[in-house]
C-alpha cells in the first residue's frame, strides 16, 4: 500500500500527522511501525515523537487489528443497561475476549467512551456506524451484516 | 516588581516569578518532584501545591506567576493534605524496594515521603509491571519506578536532541519509553546517561560492575590495575561528604588502593598522549589538506551520536581513540612489558565520569592489546559506593603517589575534564610544535565556559586556525549542520556530549543544577593552575613512552594501538 502517499497529502496540514494517521488507518485498521517511522520523516519529527501521537489516542492504534472494529461502549448509562451481557454474547459469537482480533482477522473487540446515542442503550458500533439499543440476542444478526 | 505575601512574610520579586521562585526568595521550602532547575516548567506531578487567596483550587506553586498583593500560604492542612495525598498515589505504584535501589539515599521520591511524613499508605499498592531493560551495557531503564515527570526526556531530547525518550499512551497507562516502545538499544539513545541526572527516582541508571571490580580484587592472581579520568577527582568528593573539589589527588590515590587497586595509574598520562598524537593530526591535515574541520573523540556519547545521526561526517572525527582506551592499550602492552607482568593477567579497570565508556570499552575493536584492553569502567558513583562500603575516612588516610610510568600528567590534561579543555590543552602544544616559541600564558581563556558554543581564532605564526566548542549535543548537532551544508568556518572543533564537559558526565554523582558543574570546572582550572607541567608535550613519562615505545606521533605503532575507525550504526528509527 502507498502509505507514503496518503501521509504526503497531510503535509502542510497543521497537526496534519493526525488525520494522515487516521488515513492510513482507514486502509490498514492499524499504523504498522513503518508507518510510523515514515510518518516522523515527512513531518519533520523524531520518531519517539511520532509514536507518542500514534499511541495518545485511543482511535489509533499501534497493534494489528481486524478489518471491523467493534466497539462497545463503556459508560455509565449503557452499563446500567446490560452492556455486560452484550459483551458476552459478542466474546462468545467471536471466540476472543475484549481486546483481542479473530484469528481470521475480521473482527476486533474495544471499548469506547459514549457515543452519544444514550437515548437507546446498550450502544455498539461497528467501524463508526452506531447500533442503539442492542440486546445479546440480536448479536449473530448484527455480526452476520459484516462475516 | 510584584509585591507578594507569603506564610505572612511580604517579598518583592520581578515581574513574571512563580510562586516558588518568590518562596525561595524568604527561604521557604516547597516540596517539588517534577521541577527541575534547568528545564521547562512541566506541572505535572502537583507535589508543589500552595493555596493562594480568592482561589478555591490549590494552585502549582513551579508554574503558577504571582501577581501584585497575591496571598499565598504554602502550609496549611489543607496544603499538607494534599501533598500527602499526591505523593502516596505516587507511591501506590512505585515499587516499595528503596533498601535495594540504585538511588537508596538520593532519591527525590524518598525524600519527598520523609518530608511529608508518609506512614500507612492507604492506597492499595499496584506495581504496573513493565520488564526492565538492560539492553545496553551502559544504561538500565527499570519503568515501574517511573513517576512520569518526563524530565528524561527533556534531557534526551532538548538538552541531546537524541529524542531516543518519549511517551507512549496517556493517563494512567502513560510511559517513558525508548523509540516506538522497543529496547534502548534500538533506539538512538547514545549513552550519555543526562536521563540519570535528570531522573528524581531509580527508573533509570547506570549498569553497575562494582561486582566484577570486588571478584577481581578477591583473586591473588589477578593485577587490579587503574586508571582515573580527569573529571573525577572534582566530583568524588560529593560522594564522600566533601565540598567539590575538596579531596586532594594523593588522597585519593590511597583510597583506591584501600579498596584493592594494585596499581593506580592515571588517564591524565594518555589525556597528555591523546594531544600529541591529536595536535599532530590536526597539523597534517592543516598541510596536507585532510577533512577538515577535524573534530574530537574523546567522548564516546558524541562518537555514538555521530555515528548515529552523521554517518556521513565520520572522515571528519580524530582518528585518536579516547584517552581511556588509549590507557588500556598500552597498560596491557608498554607498561605490562616495563613493569614485566604477564599482561593476561592485568585487570584494568578505568573510573570515568561516564556511562558511555562502558559502551566504549565493549566495542569490538577495542581490543588492540590482544585482550580486552579496558576490562570494566566503574563511574565516580560506584567508586563513592566503594570508597563507602569499605568504610574509609578521607580525613584521615595518608596521601600516597601514583605508579610510574603511565601515572604522570600536566595540567593540559586535567583540564580534559571541563568543556573547552581539550581544545586548550592542543592550543597550548600546537602552538609551541608550530611557532617553536614558548607560550608566555598558558591560559587560553577563550575556550573555557558554560557557554554552549564557544570559539577562538589562534595566530600559529601566520596560520590562522580556527576553533570552535560545544558542549550538549544540541549545540554540537548546530555545528555538525554547519559542517554538513559545508559552511563550517573551523578546522579544530571540540565536542563533548554532557553539560559542562566531562565534570557533568553521565557517571558522576547526581546532579540536578548546571551550577554544580560550574563550580567542578572552577575545581578543575584550580587544579590545573596548581601543577608544575601544564603542557602535554613536557610530560616526562610521556616522553619516555615514545622515546622507548612509539617512536614518534602518529607512526607505526600508534596507528596499531592508538588510533581506530568509526561505523555508521545504521539505526533505523532516529
Amino acid at each position: 500500500m502507498d502509505y507514503q502517499g496518503i501521509i504526503a497529502k497531510y503535509k502542510d496540514v497543521p497537526g496534519g500527522i493526525i488525520e494522515a494517521y487516521h488515513a492510513v488507518q482507514k486502509e490498514l485498521s492499524y499504523l504498522p511501525e513503518e508507518v510510523i517511522v515514515e510518518a516522523a520523516k515527512i513531518f519533520n519529527m523524531p520518531v519517539a515523537e511520532a509514536y507518542g501521537v500514534a499511541t495518545f489516542y485511543s482511535y489509533l492504534s499501534v497493534e494489528p487489528r481486524g478489518k471491523n472494529i467493534i466497539r462497545i461502549c463503556e459508560s455509565a448509562p449503557c452499563h446500567i443497561a446490560g452492556a455486560a451481557e452484550v459483551i458476552a454474547a459478542l466474546e462468545r459469537e467471536l471466540g476472543i475476549i475484549m481486546g483481542e482480533t479473530t484469528s481470521d482477522g475480521k473482527f476486533t473487540l474495544e471499548y469506547t467512551e459514549c457515543v452519544g446515542q444514550c437515548q437507546s442503550t446498550p450502544v455498539i458500533t461497528i467501524n463508526g456506524k452506531p447500533y442503539a439499543g442492542v440486546s445479546p440476542a440480536q448479536i449473530a444478526a448484527i455480526l452476520a451484516e459484516y462475516r | 516588581m510584584v509585591n507578594v505575601t507569603i506564610n505572612g512574610m511580604n517579598v518583592s520579586v520581578p515581574k513574571g516569578s512563580t510562586i516558588l521562585q518568590a518562596a525561595q526568595r524568604v527561604g521557604i521550602h516547597i516540596p517539588t518532584l517534577c521541577y527541575h532547575p534547568d528545564q521547562s516548567i512541566k506541572a505535572n506531578c502537583r507535589v508543589c501545591v500552595c493555596e493562594v487567596e480568592g482561589n478555591r483550587l490549590l494552585q502549582a506553586a513551579c508554574s503558577a506567576p504571582v501577581f501584585e498583593g497575591m496571598v499565598v500560604r504554602t502550609n496549611t492542612p489543607k496544603v499538607l493534605e494534599a501533598r500527602k495525598t499526591i505523593v502516596e498515589l505516587i507511591l501506590a505504584n512505585h515499587p516499595q524496594d528503596c533498601l535495594n535501589c540504585i538511588r537508596n539515599g538520593v532519591c527525590e521520591l524518598q525524600t519527598l515521603a520523609e518530608e511529608l511524613i508518609i506512614r500507612d499508605n492507604p492506597f492499595e499498592l499496584m506495581i504496573r509491571g513493565y520488564e526492565k531493560d538492560t539492553s545496553t551495557p551502559s544504561l538500565f531503564r527499570d519503568p515501574d519506578k517511573c513517576v512520569l515527570c518526563r524530565r528524561c526526556i527533556e534531557a534526551c531530547s532538548v538538552v541531546q536532541s537524541v529524542n531516543a525518550l518519549g511517551i507512549e499512551g496517556r493517563g494512567n497507562n502513560a510511559m517513558v519509553v525508548p523509540t516506538l516502545g522497543k529496547d534502548l538499544i534500538d533506539s538512538p539513545c547514545v549513552m550519555c546517561g543526562q536521563c540519570i541526572h535528570a531522573c528524581p527516582v531509580g527508573a533509570i541508571g547506570e549498569i553497575e560492575n562494582i561486582e566484577q571490580f570486588l571478584a577481581a580484587v578477591a583473586d591473588p592472581e589477578t593485577i587490579v590495575v587503574t586508571q582515573i579520568a580527569p573529571a573525577v577527582r572534582v566530583a568524588i568528593a560529593e560522594e564522600i561528604g566533601m565540598a567539590t573539589g575538596e579531596l586532594p589527588m594523593d588522597v585519593f590515590v590511597n583510597g583506591l588502593r584501600q579498596i584493592g587497586f594494585d596499581y593506580v595509574l592515571h588517564t591524565n598520562f594518555t589525556a597528555d598522549l591523546t594531544i600529541l598524537e591529536e595536535g599532530n593530526e590536526l597539523l597534517k591535515r592543516v598541510k596536507e589538506g585532510g577533512t577538515l574541520p577535524m573534530f574530537t573523540s574523546c567522548s564516546p556519547g558524541w562518537i555514538n551520536f555521530c555515528e548515529t545521526f552523521y554517518p556521513d561526517l565520520l572522515d571528519h572525527l580524530s582518528t585518536c581513540k579516547s584517552p581511556q582506551q588509549m590507557f588500556g592499550a598500552l597498560v596491557k602492552t608498554y607498561w605490562a612489558e616495563k613493569m614485566n607482568i604477564n599482561p593476561a593477567k592485568i585487570f584494568s579497570v578505568s573510573i570515568m565520569p561516564c556511562v558511555a565508556k562502558k559502551f566504549e570499552a565493549d566495542r569490538p575493536e577495542m581490543r588492540d592489546s590482544g585482550y580486552k584492553d579496558v576490562d570494566i569502567v566503574l563511574t565516580t558513583r560506584e567508586i563513592g559506593r566503594l570508597f563507602r562500603q569499605s568504610g574509609i575516612d578521607f580525613s584521615k588516610l595518608p596521601p600516597s603517589n601514583f605508579d610510574s610510568w603511565m601515572g604522570a600528567y600536566t595540567g593540559a590534561a586535567v583540564i580534559f575534564g571541563a568543556s573547552g579543555g581539550v581544545m586548550e590543552a592542543a592550543l597550548r602544544t600546537v602552538y609551541e610544535v608550530v611557532t617553536g616559541n614558548t607560550l608566555e600564558d598558558v591560559n587560553f581563556t577563550a575556550t573555557r565556559g558554560f557557554d554552549g558554543i564557544k570559539e577562538a581564532t589562534v595566530d600559529l605564526n601566520g596560520l590562522e586556525v580556527k576553533v570552535a566548542i560545544a558542549h550538549s549535543l544540541s549545540n554540537a548537532r548546530k555545528l555538525m549542520d554547519q559542517v554538513r551544508a559545508g559552511e563550517s568556518p573551523y578546522h579544530f572543533i571540540e565536542v563533548m556530549a554532557c553539560p559542562g564537559g566531562c565534570i557533568g558526565g553521565g557517571g558522576q554523582p547526581i546532579t540536578k543544577r548546571n551550577q554544580k558543574r560550574v563550580e567542578r570546572i572552577e575545581a578543575i582550572y584550580l587544579e590545573d593552575e596548581g601543577l608544575p607541567i601544564r603542557k602535554s608535550h613536557e610530560n616526562p613519562e610521556v616522553k619516555v613512552l615514545y622515546d622507548e615505545f612509539l617512536h614518534e606521533p602518529l607512526g607505526h605503532k600508534s596507528h596499531e594501538l592508538l588510533h581506530t575507525h568509526y561505523h555508521d550504526k545504521k539505526k533505523k528509527y532516529l
